[in-house]
């Protein structure tokens, strides 16, 4: 059985943000990787880009489908993990330390609303 | 009428080992089967590479037999099974009187008056209903669903024929491509065919249900030195698009003929009269406005079925098929397009998600295996 780490968050959508002060991590969990099979191509926004709690901020495709990323929390994102353009199969050989985008929280309040792992493994279980 | 509940699905006779297998199961044309076991790219690669092991029982096998067995296939099928030899097998259509198809599908010659159709999973029902009344101007002749009575295991790949030569005493190196012979694999009454949906040399075994299991095991067993691999429907569908072979529901159906498909060499033009004929030498003289091409896809991207395809401003058709391929390692795909814009080296957008994106049609197939 996969383990998610327990110092993030996670959606129902199968995203996880890792929270650090004001500053979220944002991917995909393992659970996503295994439903989706071999990640062909990440689609990422623009550093500079703000989200709102919930909104599309990329898509995954896989060999099968493609489905879009939303996003756990709100926020502008600051970085952007550019090397899953050339190694988008990292998504699947490790999903829990391949983040996404960055982003810094515009409403901190929310990412209370998230599951903890516990409830996310309950979810998927 | 619709039901108004849905039935539930049927499961081939290896659905327990694919369980225990732990391939990841989906609903497939009214069966659960397995889509994937160890990763579509792993699997496509295995075939390309060593070989693969799929459970096609999901096919459907429609028998007909009779005096007049010959002229009830050459009513109801495009090809001309008149060439075939007892022991041959041809790929053809089941068309409408519009020269559209039904479904497609493999036509073996077992016995001089004795055929068998290999159809599509989901459409087994409305092609056996078809072909019993279609044939009946045949005159002798007969039209029986014996898909319960077939497993089909399809092992595919340059390893296949080493794999399987040991558990058997037919001699497969001598046996032609697209023909068959009657035998047996691991002690198991077998039909063995040298045919498959990949675009790689292999066999498609016919085994009793059940005995499926068994003869799934034995391969396995002998493939292990070479590495040969459970494959599922996922690495089935990039391999024949590779392959450029057509999928019925998606590059080929009830709205588009044989000539629009590219699919001449599967229409027996110096047949007397078949169903759909009138309609497809009407086409053929006029000649087609739209036609299947393949295309790859420039920018980056994934053009994907549904996805409309463009010439500047217009919407000039539409993808049927299209992938990431895992041995190509590009994107391409199939679509219908107005026949002026097939000629390879044509360029077109298809809209991917709101974004127009370049793609150019190229020769199919895509891959072709070393010789």
């Amino acid at each position: 059985m996969a383990s998610y780490p327990a110092g993030y968050k996670y959606t129902k959508d199968h995203e996880w943000v890792e929270l650090s002060g004001d500053r979220g991590k944002v991917g995909i969990t393992d659970y996503a990787q295994q439903q989706l099979g071999d990640v062909v191509y990440v689609e990422l926004p623009e550093v500079g880009a703000k989200l709102r709690q919930g909104q599309s901020f990329g898509t995954i495709e896989s060999v099968k489908a493609v489905s879009e990323l939303y996003a756990p929390v709100s926020g502008e994102v600051v970085d952007v993990n550019t090397a899953l353009k050339d190694k988008p199969e990292a998504v699947n050989a490790d999903p829990h330390g391949s983040w996404m985008i960055a982003v810094r929280l515009t409403n901190a309040g929310e990412s209370d609303a998230l599951l903890d792992a516990s409830q996310y493994q309950d979810l998927v279980k | 009428m619709e039901q108004a509940t849905e039935a539930p699905l049927k499961k081939t006779p290896l659905n327990a080992r694919h369980r225990a297998s732990g391939a990841k199961m989906v609903p497939f044309g009214g069966w659960d089967m397995p889509v994937e076991y160890s990763g579509i790219v792993a699997e496509h690669m295995a075939v390309r590479t060593r070989a693969g092991l799929f459970d096609v029982s999901h096919m459907g096998q429609i028998e007909i037999a009779g005096n007049d067995a010959l002229a009830a296939v050459q009513r109801i099928s495009s090809n001309d099974a008149s060439k075939l030899a007892v022991g041959q097998a041809q790929y053809s259509g089941l068309l409408t009187e519009q020269g559209t198809f039904i479904d497609d599908l493999l036509v073996y010659r077992l016995a001089p008056a004795h055929f068998l159709l290999v159809v599509n999973a989901s459409h087994i029902p409305k092609d056996y209903a078809w072909i019993a009344e279609q044939i009946k101007p045949a005159g002798d002749a007969v039209a029986v669903d014996a898909s319960s009575r077939y497993a089909l295991l399809a092992l595919q790949g340059p390893a296949a024929l080493d794999v399987l030569q040991p558990l058997t005493g037919v001699e497969l190196a001598g046996m032609k491509y697209y023909w068959f012979a009657n035998g047996e694999v691991a002690s198991v009454r077998a039909t063995i065919s040298r045919t498959g949906y990949t675009g790689e040399d292999g066999f498609e075994i016919f085994v009793p249900p059940q005995s499926a299991d068994r003869v799934w095991q034995a391969i396995l067993e002998s493939g292990k030195a070479a590495d040969v691999i459970p494959a599922g429907l996922g690495a089935r569908d990039t391999l024949r698009l590779e392959a450029a072979m057509r999928l019925h529901g998606n590059d080929i159906d009830e709205t588009t003929t044989a000539l629009e498909a590219d699919l001449s060499w599967i229409v027996g033009w110096k047949k007397d009269d078949f169903i759909g004929a009138a309609a497809l030498r009407e086409q053929k003289a006029n000649g087609v406005t739209r036609k299947i091409a393949g295309f790859e896809v420039l920018d980056r991207g994934i053009a994907r079925q549904g996805y409309d395809a463009y010439v500047g401003d217009a919407k000039v058709g539409v993808v049927t098929s299209g992938t990431q391929t895992p041995f190509l390692k590009k994107a391409i795909g199939m679509a219908y397009l107005p026949a002026e814009h097939t000629a390879a080296g044509t360029e077109f957008d298809v809209d991917i998600r709101g974004r127009r994106t370049r793609a150019r049609v190229v020769p199919m197939p895509f891959y072709k295996r070393p010789k």
